[in-house]
């Protein structure tokens, strides 16, 4: 069994990849989607409020995290996809390795979220936007990034499979925007009222924020904060993967 | 029993634990033997238990309690060896519904570990089988019902398993969809596949399955060849259509048999009972409604229809002693 778990990991990856074959068009608006984001509050709505020098400097690591966290959104839709169109269960009665339905679930998220930090990051260059930090800061933040989305990735498994429904999705799906901009991605906590301002300083996507912001040595970025980027991501693993893990083995209660 | 592909004792199961909404479980001490090579019908009705027990010899879902075994391995302590040797097709189709035909069943031989080489050839095999070769790059959400269940079914035997599941696997099918299924699945038993069918179609059940098990409220109520639950139901029957529906109850009191198993429908002006004595029945009834001037339109012996059993094994027929 386990001799194949490398195997038919790499087989359901293959599976995601062949479906964005057949989605072209939703893996482009997927992708296109955070670069609006990033152009409408860069040009259209941002002042960038509290912000000292350049605003999108101060925004383009705010979207990468921001991105990083939207992505819970696609897991949870597909997974809750499988879960409702009955696929998953062909799959629980293979001879598969057990894992390799969320292995490959999580191979293809991550590798489409490494694709959208690319296509964000060349579009904030095309757009002047230059790194200050050197290569290893800028490594070391695309790292930071890519640990917090798959600190994502594994509550919207837990969720997904938790609500198990396609209207919870919704929900989820509406909620993940006021979580998402009660975080300084967009504008300095110092410029929002007290009370505001602690609650965005402790989410942690305001961390992984603060952090790459640091290590690409834009403004808003304060040294020290990378452990909590680190820790922050971490934690959250700590308590969703093993939750996420022991509701899919649950499936068969 | 040596020779039995599926062995099902005392199995139970109840949904829900600390959540359990009312308690009542699912399967309630469930025995079922399959013998191989056969097909087996489960008869029942919604929330009879038929897709819970689909879903436990399918190691789907744990049991709560019994021995279960499929293919002469345990369903809980050996599921891997049972998934080797199975294939389910569920109520719901289980495919990938933005890929193509083809790319479907290469993923599930691929995840079967056939190979890449060796999965593409049966997938190519596959579609040609299920005459869906034309179609095997189109994504599966443009398929039609019937084209979407033989897909389907083609996942389900990309390793020619032992033993097939086939839960409902007509519901929801245009009556064309239907025959191409029961198609499939005759061929299929004449490779030597056993297959568990669960349906709420009682005329699937007789078409399809050399045993059927009536099973309600998590239990077979009635086990045997659609023969030998017809015969249980009280063997022949007469029917009397009669030209004017105003005589229905005088005619009941006529046909000699006890009042209170004549079933009456008055919309069709029939009079159905159970005989035991063919022709004699038939000549005194023949005789008794020419005697009252009761006009008969149509008077038939025929063998109970399944639906009878059905509704007889299951529960009170409403039908009885309405107009009486």
């Amino acid at each position: 069994m386990t001799t194949y778990a490398l195997t038919d990991s790499w087989t359901m990856t293959r599976r995601e990849l062949a479906r964005w074959g057949r989605q072209p068009v939703t893996v482009v608006v997927n992708l296109v989607f955070p670069v609006m984001l990033l152009l409408m509050f860069g040009y259209l709505v941002g002042g960038g409020r509290g912000v000292s020098g350049e605003y999108l400097d101060f925004l383009v690591p705010g979207m990468l995290a921001l991105t990083m966290a939207f992505g819970l959104e696609g897991t949870m839709v597909a997974v809750t996809q499988d879960l409702t169109k009955g696929v998953i269960d062909r799959f629980r009665s293979m001879p598969m390795a057990n894992g390799a339905v969320l292995v490959g679930r999580s191979a293809a998220d991550m590798l489409q979220s490494a694709l959208g930090l690319a296509v964000l990051l060349a579009v904030a260059a095309a757009l002047g936007w230059r790194v200050n930090g050197g290569p290893a800061g800028f490594l070391g933040a695309v790292g930071l990034l890519l640990l917090f989305r798959f600190a994502m990735l594994w509550i919207g498994i837990h969720l997904a499979l938790v609500a198990g429904k396609p209207e919870l999705v919704q929900a989820v799906q509406i909620l993940v925007w006021p979580v998402g901009f009660l975080s300084n991605a967009f504008a300095a906590p110092g410029s929002m009222p007290d009370w505001l301002g602690t609650v965005v300083q402790w989410n942690p996507l305001s961390q992984t924020a603060t952090a790459v912001r640091d290590l690409f040595g834009s403004p808003g970025g304060e040294p020290g904060h990378v452990w909590a980027a680190v820790v922050w991501p971490l934690a959250l693993l700590a308590v969703f993967f093993p939750l996420a893990v022991r509701r899919f083995a649950r499936l068969s209660r | 029993m040596a020779d039995a592909a599926i062995t099902v004792e005392e199995a139970r199961k109840t949904y829900g634990g600390s959540g359990a909404k009312n308690g009542r479980p699912a399967l309630d001490g469930l025995d079922l033997t399959v013998a191989r090579g056969t097909v087996h019908a489960v008869l029942g009705p919604n929330g009879a238990g038929k897709t819970t027990l689909v879903r436990i010899l399918a190691t789907l879902l744990r049991p709560d309690a019994g021995r279960i075994e499929v293919a002469g391995h345990d369903v809980v302590r050996e599921a891997y060896a049972v998934r080797l040797r199975i294939g389910l097709l569920g109520q719901h189709a289980a495919l990938d519904e933005e890929l193509g035909g083809r790319q479907n069943l290469e993923l599930f031989g691929r995840l079967h570990h056939l190979g890449a080489r060796r999965a593409r050839a049966r997938a190519d095999e596959l579609l040609e089988r299920f005459e869906l070769s034309a179609t095997g790059r189109k994504p599966v959400k443009q398929y039609s019902g019937g084209m979407r269940r033989r897909l389907d079914l083609a996942a389900s035997l990309i390793t020619e398993p032992e033993v097939l599941f086939l839960d409902e696997p007509t519901t929801g099918l245009d009556p064309r969809g239907r025959a191409e299924v029961w198609g499939s699945v005759r061929s299929l038993v004449g490779g030597g596949t056993t297959v568990l069918l669960t349906t709420q179609y009682l005329e699937e059940a007789d078409q399809l399955a050399d045993r059927i098990s009536v099973v309600d409220a998590g239990r077979v109520i009635a086990d045997g060849t659609a023969d030998e639950l017809k015969a249980a139901t009280g063997g022949d029957r007469i029917d009397v259509v009669l030209r004017d529906a105003g005589h229905l109850g005088a005619a009941v009191a006529l046909l000699p048999v006890p009042q209170d198993v004549v079933t009456v429908d008055t919309d069709r002006r029939l009079l159905s009972a159970p005989v035991t004595d063919r022709m004699a029945t038939l000549a005194g009834v023949v005789r008794a409604l020419e005697d009252a001037g009761i006009e008969a339109e149509d008077i038939a012996l025929r063998r109970p229809t399944l639906d009878e059993v059905f509704l007889h094994l299951t529960g009170p027929d409403d039908r009885v002693k309405e107009a009486a």
